[in-house]
């Protein structure tokens, strides 16, 4: 718990849909939500990254974050959105299904992510959140970055 | 009414200097970078006081005061001499050259302006 | 900003011009190549880092440059001369007041031993030939006025002793020529206290003897004030040389003071009467007077026309933030004016003459030309990073105990402001390996038959569009034995690998690598020129060495004009659209099907003309498809590459030349071997640019991969 720490004690979520299921990030983060325009792909890159787009005029590279967390590359289509953050000094675009909602949280109701089997989604997760029923998993956005480059950041 | 100096110095930190402190006392500043260009602004202007360095390229100090000694629109137009020199023979040239007085750098403020205000009719 | 804090950034903005200056200067007196204005344009560099210095209180610094200017005074001057040990001494002090401004700047203090005995050095010097030993020393400097004169009144209030003064003046007519003035003098007295003063006018002489600019009045001033006599000469300061002036203390009872007036006013008849007095000061009047004027008016405007041959070009200073803003505002116009093309030729239909096709070629032209301008403003001469490179190799030179010359030539090519900031480490680099693993000690270059000194050459030129700069020394070459004997122990190429000698070369570039037997001060920082080579191609750079065994070697680096704008080939590969830097493309052609020949089990190679290059399989280097284009259904593009010479790559087709403006890959995402940058078309679409080395090295890795026992049957033609 205490690792989740946030300016004030209340945070606004950005929530989306990835298949099933929900995450959310903090909508600090947040610089823009649009529609899912076709990627120019870069060589070498992990099959996560779908390729770079042009963002007025910034070069900006979109991940496939289904796919980064190992939940099977998206068959991207018009109704996908990209959801463009800032990381750092950097910016790049989240592909995910859909935009939920914004949901404001007490930092308290941020629970500990349960110490399940280690897998390629858990380590994106800093905590869940239990709303109306739903239960939706704060991204730790910083790791979506691969870890060098997280560091580079 | 408000006065006029020039002021004439390679540096641009000296110049920056002077004008910010004349300007503080309420002289109107105009600059030049060198003799050649002093002489040049004493074309299209009247100062009331000129300020000059000794060590310049293209026109030094002593080069300019003897132009603008020479000048009948500007013979009598007080000239202080800005030095580093303690020297007395630097003194002595430019007093030579028809200097009306000098600023010892580093000035201070309240030097300087004493100094142009002393000379200024 | 507090105004006296933007005094101070211009102070430092004008020292590092003015270091530069001075080194300039020196360096040219050193090869022999200067006149007059150079030593005087040293002293002047000196002189003023002093006077700022001196403004901003930065005493050591201020010191220093003190002893500086008195030994360069004295070469100014013809005392003393500039011969060989002199100019290493004053290379050295242009090395210590950079320095000292550094750490001024910075808030800390330069190294004060060193400080101590260069600035010994210099005073030794200075001695040597002229003053004996007194006129350098710090300690009459210190005396050079840093505290304001005493003129303050109020400085002692009520209470301080009251004295009195009985002051004589009588002004030359040089005080009037001058531009003084004996009421500004009394006005100053007055300043000080009360005053009480009676003139003598008895040496005015008739009107029409009257010379309007002559001097004939006396005055005498009783000073009734706290002012002590300092304080009074101290307003005659301006004009005792031009005046008689006695000043006597008048704080004896009234009577004596009366009698010590009259006996004054005495004097002053007495020099009124006696025409030698006057006699000098109306020669004055003479000479100074609009007669001998125009004399002297004319030499003056004549000397500057001498100097007027450099003539200080017109500049304006701006924030380098405003000229990037601009920059960018006129990629986002190329852009948009592509984009806008292209969706008139979409809705119209190509070939069509319309008013607005008319229009929009208008357009591009002029958007052309502000592109271009807008770029110049950003162009600098690659000489401030040059200006940089004496001292250090003074300093690697020292360090290593071997004796370097630098030659630089073409510091005057111009190129982006962006791109000149980031030479300074490549070219540290090449020239710290230069002098380290290229030169040869005094000793063993004169067992060689060469001059114990050793030459670095540094040189930069525009070649094809782009900056080329080499640096080459005289030193024993490349040991290509060596060299061959530790990469093979690295483990970076197979013991029994058959290399041209140029191969061999271009293996210091590998990772990892490192010639020098003992690590030594310079090289042991842990930089090989694997990280030089990656810092250039970060650029859009290339870098290459070549070789003569005993007569040294060359670093041909070369680089973009600009970050900004790029020349570009459009192509397609499978349905990816790519650039081609033009610069780096030769010719593109048709292979024919009896020009390609397959070269081993999976390469192919193009013959052009009697010569066969590589052919590379774009998409297939990149990643982009698993199977190569039919050669002789797509074009090939003959480039030259850095590393492996003339190389042709297959795309499908080309779409056309544009200038495209660069965007960074790296700014949100990460370098990617084989693409320089990427761009974004008239479609809004990016695209990326090639970094043909990249891609060259990248289909080399492929094909590495593809050699047993990892052996994939890949098809090796069709679509």
């Amino acid at each position: 718990m205490s690792e989740i720490a946030f300016g004030s004690d209340k945070s606004e979520l950005i929530s989306f849909r990835i298949g099933e299921q929900e995450f959310c990030v903090d909508i600090m983060a947040v610089r823009e939500i649009r529609g899912w325009t076709p990627a120019t792909p870069v060589p070498h890159s992990p099959t996560y990254v779908r390729g770079v787009i042009n963002l007025r005029g910034a070069v900006l590279p979109v991940i496939d974050l289904a796919a980064r967390l190992g939940l099977g590359v998206a068959e991207a289509t018009a109704r996908h959105v990209i959801i463009v953050v800032q990381i750092g000094r950097r910016q790049m675009g989240l592909l995910v299904d859909a935009v939920c909602d914004i949901l404001s949280t007490a930092d308290h109701a941020v629970q500990k992510t349960p110490d399940v089997a280690s897998d390629s989604t858990t380590q994106f997760v800093r905590g869940l959140i239990a709303m109306e029923g739903r239960m939706i998993s704060l991204i730790d956005l910083a790791c979506v970055l691969d870890e060098r480059e997280a560091e580079a950041a | 009414m408000t006065q006029t100096v020039l002021t004439v110095d390679d540096s641009r930190t000296i110049r920056e200097m002077l004008n910010h402190t004349l300007s503080a006392a309420g002289f109107r500043v105009v600059t030049a970078e060198d003799g050649v260009h002093g002489l040049d602004v004493l074309q299209t202007e009247r100062p009331d006081v000129i300020i000059t360095d000794i060590n310049m390229p293209r026109l030094d100090g002593f080069g300019f005061i003897e132009a603008v000694r020479g000048d009948a629109a500007h013979r009598a137009t007080p000239i202080l001499v800005l030095t580093t020199e303690s020297e007395p023979e630097k003194k002595a040239r430019a007093r030579e050259a028809g200097a009306t007085g000098w600023i010892v750098k580093p000035f201070n403020p309240t030097k300087l302006v004493d100094a142009v205000r002393r000379v200024a009719a | 900003m507090d105004p006296m804090e933007a005094i101070r950034v211009t102070f430092f903005q004008e020292c590092e011009e003015l270091l530069a200056q001075l080194e300039e200067g020196l360096l040219a007196m050193e090869q022999g190549e200067h006149d007059a204005e150079t030593i005087n344009s040293v002293f002047r560099a000196v002189h003023s880092i002093k006077g700022g210095g001196g403004a901003f209180g930065l005493d050591p610094l201020v010191r220093f440059a003190h002893v500086f200017e008195n030994l360069l005074d004295q070469i100014r001057g013809g005392v003393t001369e500039a011969g060989h040990e002199v100019i290493a001494a004053l290379l050295r002090a242009s090395d210590m007041l950079a320095d000292h401004v550094s750490a001024a700047r910075d808030g800390g203090t330069a190294d004060e031993a060193r400080s101590d005995a260069i600035a010994a050095a210099l005073v030794a010097l200075t001695e040597g030939e002229a003053h004996g030993g007194d006129e350098a020393a710090p300690a009459e400097f210190e005396g050079l006025s840093f505290t304001p004169m005493t003129v303050a009144l109020d400085d002692e209030p009520a209470g301080a002793a009251q004295a009195a003064w009985i002051i004589r003046f009588k002004p030359h007519a040089s005080l009037y020529n001058k531009a003084n003035d004996a009421v500004l003098v009394l006005r100053e007295l007055g300043s000080l206290g009360r005053i009480e003063v009676e003139v003598d006018a008895e040496a005015v002489p008739l009107l029409d003897a009257m010379d309007p600019e002559g001097a004939y009045l006396d005055w005498t001033v009783r000073l009734t004030g706290e002012a002590d006599e300092a304080a009074v000469r101290e307003v005659f300061s301006f004009v005792d040389e031009d005046c008689d002036l006695d000043i006597a203390a008048a704080d004896a009872a009234p009577d004596a003071a009366i009698d010590l007036l009259s006996s004054l006013l005495a004097i002053g008849t007495a020099g009124a009467e006696a025409p030698p007095l006057l006699a000098p000061a109306i020669e004055d009047i003479i000479a100074a007077a609009p007669a001998g004027a125009p004399g002297k008016a004319e030499t003056a405007p004549a000397k500057a026309a001498e100097s007027a041959a450099l003539p200080a070009p017109q500049t304006i200073r701006v924030d380098l933030e405003r000229v990037d803003r601009l920059i960018n505002l006129v990629g986002e116009l190329v852009i948009n004016q592509a984009m806008l093309a292209q969706r008139v030729m979409e809705s119209s239909g190509a070939g069509q003459a319309s008013d607005v096709n008319l229009a929009l070629a208008d357009l591009e032209h002029l958007t052309r030309g502000i592109q271009d301008s807008v770029m110049a403003i950003r162009a600098q001469p690659v000489k401030s990073v040059f200006q940089r490179m004496p001292r250090l190799v003074r300093e690697v030179g020292e360090a290593v105990g071997k004796r370097v010359r630098l030659v630089t030539e073409g510091e005057n090519t111009e190129v982006d402001k962006t791109v000149v900031e980031r030479l300074s480490e490549p070219i540290t680099h090449m020239i710290r390996n230069a002098i380290d693993h290229g030169l040869e000690s005094p000793a063993d270059r004169e067992a060689a038959g060469k001059p114990a000194e050793g030459s670095v050459r540094l040189t930069a030129g525009h070649r094809s569009g782009r900056i080329v700069i080499e640096v080459s020394d005289d030193g024993k070459g490349v040991d290509r034995a060596r060299v061959k004997a530790k990469a093979i122990e690295k483990g970076l190429i197979a013991a029994d690998a058959v290399l041209t000698d140029e191969e061999i070369d271009n293996l210091i570039f590998l990772p990892g690598f490192s010639t020098a037997a003992a690590i030594s001060d310079i090289s042991g920082r842990g930089v090989g020129m694997d990280v030089v080579k990656k810092s250039v191609q970060a650029l859009g750079g290339r870098i290459s060495i070549s070789s003569q065994p005993g007569q040294g070697s060359r670093f041909t680096m070369s680089l973009p004009l600009t970050l900004a704008v790029l020349d570009g080939m459009v192509v397609s590969v499978g349905d990816q659209t790519l650039v081609a830097p033009l610069t780096a493309i030769v010719e593109s052609l048709k292979p024919r099907p009896e020009e390609v020949r397959p070269l081993g089990p999976d390469n192919f190679v193009l013959q052009i003309r009697d010569v066969y290059v590589p052919l590379i399989d774009i998409g297939q280097a990149m990643g982009f498809s698993r199977t190569r284009v039919d050669p002789t259904e797509g074009v090939a593009l003959l480039v030259e590459s850095e590393g492996a010479g003339r190389v042709a790559l297959m795309v499908d087709n080309i779409q056309g030349q544009r200038q495209v403006v660069i965007k960074s890959l790296e700014a949100n995402y990460r370098p990617t071997e084989g693409v320089a940058a990427a761009t974004i078309l008239g479609d809004g679409r990016v695209a990326l640019i090639l970094d043909i080395d990249g891609v060259v090295t990248a289909n080399r890795r492929v094909a590495n991969r593809r050699d047993p026992p990892a052996r994939e049957p890949l098809a090796r033609t069709g679509t």
